[in-house]
């Protein structure tokens, strides 16, 4: 499968008000995605992940190193347009990415930018509403809508523009249990339907743990890209930079460490209950 | 005795026009001094509405809520009084933080209660403190500050009020792990130090599971439950089913529990699960 | 709650009005405009006041919302009335009192006025009542858009209000938390005196710009990674398109103009 994002040596610093570059944010990140991968990128606030994020769709280009996405190079400004349909990005704040008062008109936003005819434009916004499961809400106003519901229409104002690859960043932030399990099943189904490579920014670690690839991220660097199970098992080292594990891997690495033979990569409900059955030799409690 | 009490405390949003909805319908409950309190609900539930009613921001449409044993009511040109003794932190306060230095920010609410300056400096200090702000930031703009420290002004600014009653809304909302466990242990050591009653409104049960004395759940506008925090937990089942989210490591037990290992325990905290589970394997010979 | 007064005026509905091209509505209200300010006979006055009494009826909207509408401006349309009822100086005088005097002529301009406004109120009442900021936005822009080639922003200038649409009700709906959380500091909006007032209006007023300049930076970055690149080349969404009952309602009004013109020159 071919790499549809190319990061090879991305370094990266704001410039101050006067144009000198500040501390660097991005100290040499290389990263590969393939075409079709769900990535999640770990990390606490300040480690860089947003502003690698930035770097996918030419929000920021790098000070030094390169970025490619889909073949293009994304400091090159006249394909500026043709990288941004190919990677679209949904952000935290929901309501702060919505551009019109109707949903149909803002998923449409995207179209009528590129010029898109009306009939092409009718059809890809409406397959875009069915695909995030808002179609019956084209005519309302964002206004009436949940977190859940408009980060879903933001969603699908990117899907619209039939990109390649989405980067969320950190697109359940804001919202309660409900609004993430609509967005993160959204998610999900983009990536495996449309087969589309999705980055997802996060600092959910139960999030994580449903992509294919988590990378993590410290103080502008990758220090780790695993699977979710073997990113997990580093317990110690992410309790370090100052993440979370989630609480089954916790408890397994818990009872590790008080000496009892348990797998160190168990990062879902069902491992953690065969583990402990398991530990308890297939007998049974019972508390009367 | 009980601090807050609430009396039949009915609200009706937008009364007699279309928009019409019953936003709290019927609450009854009694909070007792020096505990924290977990509010659980999902959006919508009514528990932004519950809390607003506690320090008087938003007026009962029937209904009494009593402070102390008082109807908050009863003289409404006091209820400015009302608010200094119920301290209410919404979602999100660094959004509003306005003053050109921490410190101002911080004393906002001690200056509309008239305190003297020097009472002030005591208050901003000793908050700054508690919440784990360092004094050479005081003087600096708070707009300079990370998303987390600005978090932590905006609740100094209500806890430097020394409320009976500490209200936060969702405190932790939009931080990243490290920043969320700092806040909570910051107002851990709020509510050790000062013995106030501290309510804490959350989505996630993992968040308050550890610390929350009781939980109070808000479901379609009726208090759903309002009990010791094991207790609750022993709902977990019918918690999940109205929308909210349940510790994962409860969720193992409850498995564990169909499949015929019964700890016979309420477990949600990844510490006590680790005990309880050597405990058993022990006494097992395991 | 702030944010569930109606933005703008719009009663949405089918009626035939609403369903008019709104672009045909913009103009016919210029012409209705025109014809409202033709002469000043009765006749003329009269064919305007059946020509709005029509389109009331037509948009289905019940007549107290126009009277609601007109209401506001009632004292202001009183005092003017009384004023010219007193200082114009025209035609047979009636009643005569030192410098009052109450003339013919001042009869008519009063009460003309006073009927020609509140007509003027209702009928483009009927407008903003039976189409929505959002679908007048767009309209005007269409019929602005000549004045492109003179290097005139009729795109920009649209996208501006359009989003201002937007966030109304997002602003609002802020405004009403930062007001609570800073009573909930103590601060005293709608009581206390008018300097603790004043400064309490600064508690709300700087909380607000401040997430408004990140709302519109948030938003910019969100507009051009969706490859907003200004009005070239734009295609739209919403189409406008105009139907046989657009040229009717047209050929209508002309029609209402025309008898206007000529009712106030025959019956001079």
């Amino acid at each position: 499968m071919k790499n549809i994002i190319e990061i090879e040596n991305l370094h990266f610093s704001y410039r101050d008000d006067t144009g000198n570059l500040s501390a660097e944010v991005l100290k040499g990140i290389n990263l590969n995605i393939k075409e079709g991968e769900f990535v999640a990128v770990l990390g606490h606030n300040g480690c860089g992940k947003s502003t690698l994020a930035k770097h996918i769709n030419a929000i920021l280009v790098p000070t030094d190193g390169k970025v490619i996405v889909n073949g293009i190079d994304t400091s090159d400004d006249s394909r500026i347009f043709e990288l941004r349909q190919c990677a679209g990005m949904v952000f935290q704040n929901p309501d702060n990415q919505i551009v019109s008062s109707v949903v149909e008109e803002d998923v449409a936003f995207a179209l009528e930018n590129l010029g898109v005819p009306y009939e092409e434009m009718r059809r890809r916004v409406d397959d875009s509403l069915k695909a995030v499961n808002m179609y019956e809400y084209r005519l309302h106003s964002p206004a009436q809508l949940s977190g859940g519901q408009k980060q879903r229409i933001a969603i699908a104002g990117i899907i619209a523009m039939q990109p390649r690859c989405i980067i969320l960043d950190e697109p359940t932030a804001m919202l309660d249990p409900q609004g993430r399990k609509e967005v993160m099943s959204t998610i999900r189904q983009m990536n495996r339907e449309k087969n589309i490579t999705i980055v997802l920014i996060t600092h959910y670690m139960d999030e994580a743990a449903q992509c294919d690839r988590v990378v993590v991220m410290d103080r502008g660097n990758i220090i780790l890209d695993d699977t979710p199970k073997g990113v997990f098992s580093h317990v110690q080292k992410l309790k370090e930079i100052g993440l979370d594990v989630p609480q089954v891997t916790e408890l397994a690495w818990e009872l590790k460490n008080a000496g009892y033979d348990i797998p160190d990569d168990i990062i879902t409900e069902e491992e953690c209950v065969e583990a402990i059955k398991k530990l308890f030799g297939g007998k049974t409690i019972g508390s009367s | 005795m009980a601090v807050l009490e609430t009396q039949e405390l009915t609200y009706i949003y937008s009364a007699g026009s279309p928009f019409e909805k019953v936003a709290v319908d019927h609450v009854n409950l009694k909070i007792d001094a020096g505990q924290i309190i977990g509010v659980m609900g999902h959006t919508g539930s009514g528990k932004s509405t519950l809390i607003q009613h506690f320090n008087g921001l938003l007026k009962p449409s029937s209904g009494r809520v009593l402070l102390d044993g008082r109807d908050i009511w009863e003289d409404k040109n006091k209820i400015r009084d009302v608010r200094f003794q119920v301290g209410l932190v919404f979602q999100y306060p660094e959004y509003q933080i306005f003053e050109e230095t921490v410190y101002k920010d911080i004393a906002y609410g001690c200056r509309n209660m008239g305190l003297d300056e020097s009472e002030i400096k005591l208050r901003v200090i000793e908050t700054a403190c508690d919440i784990g702000l360092k004094e050479e930031i005081l003087e600096r703009s708070p707009f300079e500050l990370s998303g987390g420290q600005k978090r932590r002004v905006a609740i100094a600014g209500v806890m430097a009020m020394r409320p009976k009653v500490l209200i936060l809304d969702e405190p932790t909302a939009g931080l990243d792990p490290a920043g969320r466990d700092k806040i909570i242990t910051h107002i851990k050591n709020y509510h050790r130090r000062t013995k106030n009653t501290v309510l804490i409104v959350s989505h996630s049960m993992e968040d308050i599971a550890g610390f929350a004395d009781k939980i109070l759940v808000m479901n379609k506008a009726r208090l759903f439950c309002f009990d010791d925090t094991v207790k609750v937990f022993g709902r977990s089942e019918e918690i999940s089913e109205i929308g909210l989210d349940v510790p994962q490591i409860t969720k193992v037990f409850t498995k564990l529990k169909k499949q015929g290992l019964d700890f016979g325990k309420e477990v949600y905290t990844v510490g006590y699960a680790k005990d309880l589970i050597i405990k058993y394997l022990r006494e097992r010979g395991l | 709650m702030l944010k569930d007064i109606t933005i703008g005026q719009y009663f949405p509905s089918s009626s035939i009005i609403h369903r008019l091209d709104p672009r045909f509505k913009i103009v016919i209200t210029f012409i209705y405009i025109l014809m409202l300010f033709t002469g000043s006979s009765v006749s003329s006055l009269a064919v305007g006041a059946v020509y709005t009494l029509m389109s009331v009826l037509l948009s289905g909207i019940p007549v107290k919302m126009f009277a609601k509408s007109v209401k506001p401006l009632l004292p202001f349309l009183l005092v003017t009335a009384v004023i010219n009822l007193f200082l114009v100086d025209s035609g047979d005088i009636y009643f005569e009192w030192k410098f009052i005097k109450i003339t013919e002529g001042g009869i008519d301009i009063s009460v003309f006025m006073v009927v020609r406004i509140i007509l003027l109120i209702t009928g483009s009442s009927v407008l903003t009542y039976t189409t929505s900021p959002i679908t007048l936005t767009d309209a005007i822009e269409r019929l602005l858009s000549p004045l492109k080639k003179l290097k005139f922003p009729v795109h920009e200038l649209a996208m501006m209000m359009s989003i201002a649409l937007r966030f109304i009700p997002t602003l609002i709906e802020e405004t009403d938390k930062i007001i609570s959380a800073q009573k909930a500091r103590g601060a005293e909006i709608d009581t206390g005196s008018f300097t603790t007032r004043a400064k309490n209006m600064i508690a709300i007023l700087v909380p607000l710009f401040i997430s408004s300049f990140r709302r519109a930076d948030e938003l910019a970055t969100a507009m051009e990674c969706r490859c907003y690149n200004g009005g070239e080349g734009r295609t739209r969404l919403r189409q406008l398109k105009s139907s046989p009952k657009d040229y009717i309602a047209l050929g209508i009004t002309v029609i209402f103009y025309a008898a206007a013109i000529i009712t106030a020159h025959w019956l001079k």
